[in-house]
């Protein structure tokens, strides 16, 4: 009896400790949604989203800088996405035990981990140096390269969860490997292998380094990929840095924007992976 | 083993070579043997039926760890085989190297000759995929890919044919008519596979792999994850499938080979003990450690 006194208040401890670590973890999320709310509600206008950057006081919105981000985000989607696919697919199902996987997986993880001013760094002295100015181009490789890794390793794991059982069974019919992966392996980690990509989407809309080296800023439209070109990130953070309320206020209406795209994303990815299933 | 066999018999310890034979005479594994209805299981096999798949001396391993050893047995013509023995005895193992299903798996080699219609299919050079296209393989546990029930069957049917949209209905609904899903499944080809029963899997499972019209069928334990319903449905599936295949089946369950196979191995530690046609292997089986398994005195 005393022993199971104890183990009670033992456990009644420990959850109410759990509970107090996780109020902490919480509270924070909380605090930087709430101010970002309250603060930023006020500049979500019609305008927000029908007008350019403008100069300081006057009035404006985020138009130029919304369409740049969608715009690189989406090339560096499409550049990242398929080489990220097929990189993963190579370590999964023809490199699972070679050296020279072992290689390609350690270095995709370090990647995976670096910092994204890094990533900035490199694509100015490969790109923005050597074509002499800074361009949308340069801002989506720059992002495609933080794609690549996250899609890498979310496409191995998925397809290392396809149950063998289901690899032998497309094999013992006669089907050629590249059918087993395509028609077999994609399907069954389909829901997984979007997941990936929709992570890698919601991780780089919020970047700001790599774009800051490469894309820069643009006051104007633009869809010349060849000059610099507005985007979310940096123009959230030129502004939010300016002495200029009307500025600061735009700043904090685009903040509240890419975060409630991000969560909408994050969202989107994990009841795609709760939908998924491969129910063996 | 938790048959009534299970307890000691007097001849067991004073080493009598073979039980009674009234004394068999009345085991459930021989009232097993008894013909099911429409069947004529009961009847010994013809005497010398063709043989389809020779095995000859062969040896498996996994990476240095040898799992067969000199095994050597023929698999008949519209016949059903059994292998039996004890878990990690090599049955399974033995399955696996008749369609070289193991390459999947870096370390594992086999050596030894397997003829199938005299064609060595260890020899190197081989063409992997149309072997396995020739010899059908159903697995322990269902693994119905994820897509329609329909495609399925026809994956496998356009792997190696080009066939129109009603040729390919017809072989769809014939393979499923021939593994005795048709009537559960007809009205919903376009449903998912995984959205059948685990029963209703495996049928489907076997009915891909003989759309495909292979010669040899392999089945690894297909109804060891089944209720006894589906077992019973897939036994009867064996029983007529066998009129037109050679059919290797490996199974842990004693009843079921006495009842569905020709021929038994009886394999233990990855040697082949003794190989027979099933009714003398279950009643006057040549050596003891035979009788001993068969009986459940051990394993």
């Amino acid at each position: 009896m005393q022993v199971y006194t104890r183990r009670r208040l033992v456990n009644y401890l420990v959850i109410v400790l759990s509970f107090m670590a996780t109020s902490f973890g919480l509270l924070w999320l909380v605090l930087v949604l709430s101010t970002l709310v309250v603060n930023g509600i006020t500049a979500i206008t019609p305008s927000l989203f029908t007008q350019m950057t403008p100069p300081p006081g006057s009035r404006g919105g985020l138009l130029n800088a919304i369409a740049g981000s969608l715009v690189m985000t989406a090339i560096a989607t499409a550049i990242g996405t398929p080489t990220g696919i097929l990189a993963g697919t190579f370590l999964a199902e023809y490199a699972r035990v070679s050296w020279f996987g072992e290689v390609v997986r350690f270095v995709n993880d370090i990647l995976l981990s670096a910092p994204s001013i890094i990533v900035g760094l490199f694509v100015y002295a490969a790109m923005v140096v050597r074509m002499g100015h800074f361009s949308a181009w340069a801002g989506a490789v720059a992002l495609a390269i933080i794609v690549v890794p996250v899609v890498v390793r979310t496409t191995e794991d998925m397809l290392r969860l396809v149950p063998a059982e289901l690899r032998e069974a497309a094999v013992a019919l006669g089907a050629p490997k590249w059918k087993v992966i395509v028609m077999i392996a994609y399907r069954a980690a389909i829901q997984g292998l979007l997941t990936g990509v929709l992570l890698a989407v919601a991780r780089i809309s919020g970047e700001t380094a790599p774009l800051l080296f490469t894309a820069l800023n643009n006051q104007f439209w633009s869809g010349d990929l060849n000059a610099p070109m507005a985007n979310l990130p940096v123009v959230i953070f030129q502004f939010a840095m300016s002495p200029y309320t009307d500025w600061q206020s735009l700043a904090w209406g685009g903040a509240l924007l890419i975060t409630a795209a991000i969560l909408l994303l994050n969202i989107s990815a994990r009841t795609l992976a709760a939908w998924s299933s491969f129910k063996q | 083993m938790n048959s009534p066999l299970a307890q000691p018999r007097l001849h067991g310890n004073d080493g009598m070579p073979a039980p009674p034979a009234n004394r068999v005479a009345t085991d459930p594994y021989v009232a097993a043997l008894r013909p099911v209805a429409g069947e004529s299981a009961g009847i010994a096999p013809s005497p010398a039926p063709p043989t389809k798949v020779e095995i000859r001396n062969v040896n498996f391993f996994y990476g240095k760890a040898q799992a067969l050893k000199n095994i050597s047995l023929s698999l008949y013509d519209r016949r059903v085989t059994a292998f039996i023995g004890p878990s990690g005895c090599g049955k399974s193992t033995l399955l696996r190297a008749l369609n070289r299903i193991y390459e999947l798996y870096p370390g594992q080699t086999a050596t030894g000759e397997v003829l199938v219609d005299g064609e060595n299919i260890l020899a190197p050079g081989l063409d992997l995929n149309r072997l396995r296209a020739k010899i059908g393989m159903v697995f322990q546990k269902p693994t119905p890919f994820p897509m329609s029930i329909r495609d399925n069957i026809a994956f496998g049917i356009r792997l190696y044919e080009r066939v129109d949209q009603s040729e390919l209905d017809e072989r769809v609904e014939s393979a499923l008519r021939r593994a005795a899903l048709w009537d559960e499944v007809k009205d919903k080809l376009r449903q998912s596979g995984l959205s059948l029963s685990g029963g209703q899997q495996q049928r489907l499972c076997i009915a891909r792999a003989i759309a495909i019209e292979p010669e040899v069928l392999l089945l690894d334990e297909p109804a060891s994850a089944l209720d006894p319903i589906s077992t019973q449905r897939i036994e009867e599936l064996i029983a007529e499938l066998k009129s037109d295949y050679c059919i290797a089946i490996v199974t842990h369950n004693m009843q079921q080979a006495a009842r569905s196979s020709d021929y038994t191995a009886f394999i233990y530690l990855g040697e082949l003990i003794e190989f027979d046609e099933t009714e003398r292997i279950f009643t006057h089986p040549k050596v003891r450690r035979t009788e001993d398994y068969i009986t459940g005195r051990f394993g």
